[in-house]
């Protein structure tokens, strides 16, 4: 972790867990600012602009979906969601809303660290970045829209670009099925994921090396899709 | 249960007491009624009734004028002057308007003390709009419930048992009655009495009021002095009767017996004594304070009776009916024979039988139904009422609009066989002469009219007789070939046949009828058996309704409903889609209120009797199960008194069957609540055991870890550490277990459907358990075309994950396990098996179990639920799943998925 001192805010109730997080984030050498409600993370996110918003959804003053919307409002800061699990419809919701990914409760500290790296790596990085990938022994370049293995071409069909490109965009956080049907078929086909799921299915024919295990191209069930790249 | 005190004499029956006690309960809500009581017209009654209602309004009470005969008299209009008058309702009746008492008006303005002038007066039943009640009477007891005081007036002649006695002594007969009961009921009565001459000199002053012009003569005969001295006895005695009656219930040692002592039985047949003898009765019950019965014996001489006949007897035991008698329609072969046995069974102490009407020789040959009951009579005494004086002019004995009896038909056939079975016996006997004596040729005509009264009824049986005879006599007889006879002895001969064959058509045709009636009643008890029988087979209240509709509707050959009422008691149309035997346009008011009063509403009862539909209560008042409104094609399918009665069977057995079915779902409810208790019993159990171990360990770690943290190596830190994390998890995992089957139990699982590639599931329930499954190999083969499955992701996820975390627990490490799934029809089938040890002895379908573990209580963490949430899981997504030992060792469990497909 070369890049500056990050600013992490977390907004969370409870503060034996806000301690865990604190404890864990500047372990990790990221500067961590603690929120207990709804409105001062409202002010700690005007004041200090943090990098990465950490959010758990069941604030007691108010619904973290707001924060989310109100936050989207001026600022693409992104924002990981805690939630327990059987939360699946608010999860669906933080993530349409514009949250960008989501840590189930009880977290282990890798993954939430991993979720934390690949976030802040993609606002770093910014768009104009992501058009190269690395996907193992695939090489994608999505602005020359070319895909290739060292010993062959990939042959891909538009859709299959812009599902990839959309998801390439948000690479490591989540895709719900509705913002990838929304940006790719349009906001008519809304509701119907058959399309999305044959194109998912020939996607991974073609760039997994084992398409019954993916490793970059996982499905969230229930919830939508993620690019993974291989970690540098 | 000692009832009786130490000197014998008995203390009132603690039952009864209470029944009194409700009786004057209900007494407090309802309205006072006070009868302004006349021997006739002009007497002053309603002169009276405004007099004492203009000293109450003094007073200060709410008193209004529901209704006042339009009688104009100066008197009374001026008395009436002052006080509010309800608006009348003006009911229009074959083109004429008249006013009647507005019944709603009354019950929306609910005064203080209401006054109806004339209670017995009928309301015009076919008028626009329809009356709701055919009988004032009727209305005034609905304003009475409604807790409203009522002042009316009555003559005497109204009263219902007192109609005959009044019709002998003036010879005039009221056609508009009022049942005695409700006089009896009234809380007050106030007589208003005139002597006779003061009466004649207000009528000479043109001071009464005279119906009409027309009726002028028969007024004149009736308001002759001895008539109105009559009249006016008959109603002081009334009155009298009344007040002896209201210290009687005073004293209740005197009305006992009511209960112990007398039982009146009082017998009817189709004749047009019938309304006499009942009102006879009713009066003998009156004065003895007894309980009394009348009784109708359905013979098979009876069943051939005509419409207008069998309409009257329905109208004479509704009329018994009206007047506190219990009615009971007998069959059997014998009037006398019947009742004599129902009078013993029944203990009554007297029966009361019309005079006979057979003539003096019918007598002789066989006794009529009262003589024979007065020579076989056993502990009762027989009371035979003389017919009543004048002309029999029975009101209902007037012909009804299509109700004209049908001539009987004459099956002419019939007399054709009889003549080819006198020419078979005249051809067997031509066959037979030349060898048989004459007496054996007598003998086969004989054959041939016994044949002929077997087989072919009375009139065609006597037609082959007197063939026969004169065939005999014509062929054989010598002198043959002539009607001459010569011997005197054959005149015998002819007798004899001619009597065996109408004898034996006569006993023939009684059998048949007999046999006739009683396969009606068998046919009835059939039907009703079929309804009883698959009533008790059926579950839920909605089939049991429309399995009642169905048979109702076939037996009555009508279309019905049967309307539920809901947790409120408001009754409701069924759900379900209509039968071709549903009744549609039932009227949930009328229904609602048969099912709040518990009685008949609708054609042919008391209340709307024009109505096209019949409504009857399912179950008693108290707990009303619900209503049954029938429309019959032919009105008559359910008026005929045994129809009536067969309705009510019916009606009976269905409040039973739904009475059933409601306690069933509450005995249900509350074993469900039951087995919900002791599943949160063993819950708690198991999860306390399976919280405690871990955060024991937990606790333990982390305090080692904090106390003497600096003293340990790293490689022994990082153990500890693990061991809390993944206890941590454990405990999580058990949690959400909880969390899942609860929330599966409790029903507040929506699912969140979506169709997804099976492969994603199981690759994202892989995916979860990486850590715990990466000593087990797992192969997934999935056919490439699987079409894509219909389900919650989410949900389908845990089950993969379910049944791949007790590979990872209960098969040691290194096994191989394979995820497969196959389509069949609409749905996916999936195997998920490993190579494992495989399920303890016993059936492995217990595993679907709350709290069953594999191997009982063992080091193996987790509360046992995580197939039951499997099974939970795919039922709602409506699949099975189901566990099977595999051949060759190990688990195998399969479940099925619905595919895309099919949604």
């Amino acid at each position: 972790m070369t890049e500056a001192m990050h600013q992490i805010l977390v907004i969370e109730d409870e503060p034996a867990i806000r301690n865990v997080l604190k404890v864990l984030l500047e372990a990790e050498r990221y500067r961590v600012i603690e929120a207990d409600s709804a409105l001062r993370a409202e002010i700690e996110t005007r004041s200090h602009k943090p990098d990465l918003l950490i959010l758990d959804l069941g604030l007691p003053d108010g619904d973290g979906q707001a924060i989310i919307r109100r936050v989207r409002a001026w600022s693409p800061v992104p924002i990981i969601v805690l939630s327990a699990r059987a939360m699946e419809e608010q999860k669906i919701a933080a993530l349409d809303g514009g949250a960008d990914d989501y840590v189930t409760k009880p977290f282990s500290a890798p993954e939430l660290l991993a979720r934390v790296r690949a976030a802040l790596r993609r606002n770093v990085r910014g768009p104009e970045q992501t058009s190269a990938l690395k996907l193992g022994p695939l090489e994608l370049d999505l602005a020359k829209r070319e895909a290739r293995t060292p010993s062959a071409e990939v042959h891909l069909t538009p859709l299959e670009y812009r599902v990839l490109e959309c998801l390439a965009r948000h690479l490591g956080a989540i895709v719900t099925q509705n913002q990838l049907i929304r940006e790719v078929w349009g906001p008519e086909r809304l509701g119907d994921s058959r399309g999305l799921r044959v194109c998912i299915k020939s996607l991974r024919a073609k760039i997994e090396p084992n398409p019954h295990k993916p490793r970059y191209l996982i499905t969230e069930a229930g919830l939508g899709y993620r690019l993974r790249a291989d970690e540098t | 249960m000692n009832r009786t005190s130490p000197g014998g004499e008995s203390r009132p029956d603690p039952d009864q007491l209470l029944a009194h006690v409700q009786a004057e309960e209900a007494r407090a809500n309802r309205g006072k009624l006070r009868i302004f009581f006349g021997a006739s017209a002009g007497v002053g009654k309603t002169f009276s009734m405004l007099e004492a209602a203009r000293v109450v309004k003094a007073a200060g009470t709410d008193v209004v004028i529901g209704y006042l005969e339009p009688h104009g008299r100066v008197e009374t209009e001026r008395l009436a002057e002052g006080l509010e008058r309800l608006p009348t309702l003006a009911v229009s009746y074959r083109g004429i308007v008249r006013h009647e008492f507005d019944l709603d008006a009354a019950l929306a303005r609910r005064p203080g003390i209401l006054l109806v002038d004339e209670l017995a007066h009928s309301n015009l039943t076919g008028g626009v709009p329809q009356p709701r009640h055919p009988k004032r009477w009727q209305d005034i007891e609905e304003v009475l419930e409604a807790g409203i005081n009522v002042w009316t007036t009555v003559n005497v002649q109204h009263i219902e048992s007192l109609n005959d006695l009044i019709y002998q002594t003036t010879g005039v007969r009221q056609s508009e009655t009022l049942p005695d009961r409700v006089f009896d009921e009234a809380d007050n009565i106030e007589l208003i009495d005139l002597p006779a001459d003061d009466l004649l000199a207000r009528l000479q002053a043109g001071k009464v009021y005279v119906a009409d012009a027309a009726a002028a003569t028969a007024v004149e005969r009736f308001f002759r002095k001895p008539n109105l001295m009559a009249l006016r006895e008959i109603a002081l005695r009334r009155v009298a009767e009344r007040v002896e009656a209201a210290s009687r219930a005073l004293h209740p040692e005197r009305a006992r017996a009511r209960i112990a002592g007398e039982r009146i039985l009082v017998a009817v047949g189709p004749d047009d004594q019938a309304e006499q003898l009942v009102r006879a009765g009713k009066r003998m019950a009156d004065a003895m304070a007894a309980r009394w019965t009348v009784v109708y014996v359905e013979t098979p001489a009876l069943l051939h009776l005509s419409d207008a006949d069998r309409n009257r007897r329905i109208d004479v035991l509704r009329l018994a009916e009206s007047l506190g008698a219990e009615t009971v329609t007998l069959d059997g072969p014998s009037a006398a024979a019947a009742l004599l046995e129902y009078a013993q069974t029944r203990r009554a102490t007297r029966l009361v039988v019309g005079a006979p009407k057979r003539r003096a020789w019918k007598a002789w040959v066989r006794p009529s139904t009262s003589t024979h009951l007065v020579r076989n009579a056993r502990g009762f005494d027989v009371v035979v009422i003389a017919p009543a004086g004048g002309p029999p002019a029975s009101p209902s004995s007037a012909a009804r609009p299509g109700s004209q009896s049908l001539p009987q038909t004459i099956r002419w056939e019939r007399y054709g066989w009889a003549l080819g079975v006198s020419a078979m016996s005249t051809l067997l006997a031509f066959a037979m002469y030349p060898r048989f004596e004459l007496s054996n040729l007598a003998m086969v005509y004989l054959l041939g009219v016994t044949v002929a009264g077997l087989r072919l009824g009375r009139g065609p049986s006597a037609l082959t007789a007197v063939v026969n005879v004169t065939a005999f006599a014509f062929c054989f007889v010598p002198p043959r070939f002539t009607f001459a006879i010569s011997d005197v002895q054959y005149v015998i001969t002819f007798a004899a046949m001619l009597t065996i064959g109408l004898v034996i058509s006569t006993l023939t045709a009684n059998v048949r009828r007999q046999t006739s009636v009683a396969g009606a009643r068998e046919r009835r008890t059939a039907m009703l058996y079929a309804m009883s029988r698959e009533l008790a087979v059926t579950r839920g209240i909605e089939e049991i309704a429309r399995v009642a509709v169905r048979h109702v509707a076939e037996v009555f050959q009508c279309s019905a409903v049967v309307l539920l009422p809901d947790e409120e008691g408001k009754l409701r149309r069924p759900s379900g889609a209509p039968t071709e035997s549903s009744f549609r346009g039932a009227d949930l008011a009328v229904a609602q209120w048969v099912g709040d009063h518990g009685r008949r509403a609708g054609l042919g009862s008391d209340t709307l009797p024009a109505a096209p539909a019949l409504y009857v209560p399912l179950g008693d008042e108290q707990r009303h199960s619900g209503v049954l409104a029938v429309l019959p094609t032919n009105p008559r399918r359910v008026l005929l008194p045994e129809q009536s009665h067969l309705l009510d069977t019916f009606a009976g057995q269905i409040g039973l069957a739904i009475e059933r079915a409601r306690l069933a779902d509450v005995a249900q409810t509350s074993s469900l609540a039951a087995e919900r208790e002791s599943l949160r019993n063993t819950l708690l159990a198991s999860i306390s055991h399976d919280l405690r171990t871990p955060l024991a360990v937990m606790a333990g770690a982390a305090s080692t870890l904090a106390e003497r943290g600096e003293a340990l190596d790293a490689h022994l830190r990082a153990t500890l550490a693990a061991s809390i994390e993944r206890k941590a998890r454990e405990m999580s995992d058990l949690v959400s277990n909880v969390l899942d089957l609860t929330r599966f139990q409790s029903g507040q699982v929506a699912l969140l459907r979506d169709w997804q590639w099976l492969e994603d599931l199981v690759g994202a329930a892989l995916e979860r358990l990486e850590e715990r499954l990466k000593d087990h190999a797992v192969d997934l083969n999935l056919p490439p075309d699987l079409p894509p499955v219909h389900v919650d992701a989410g949900l389908i996820v845990q089950v993969f994950a379910n049944l791949l975390d007790n590979i990872a627990k209960y098969t040691p490490a290194g096994t191989h396990a394979r995820v497969n799934a196959a389509v069949e029809g609409s749905l996916v089938r999936v195997v998920v098996e490993d190579e494992g040890p495989g399920f303890p002895p016993g059936d492995p379908e217990q595993l679907f179990e709350k709290f069953q573990r594999g191997s009982g209580e063992s080091a193996v963490a987790g509360a046992g639920l995580g197939l039951a949430i499997c099974r939970a899981i795919v039922r709602a997504h409506g699949g099975e799943i189901e566990a099977h030992r595999r051949e060759g060792g190990g688990a195998r469990f399969e479940f099925t998925l619905p595919t895309g497909e099919s949604a």
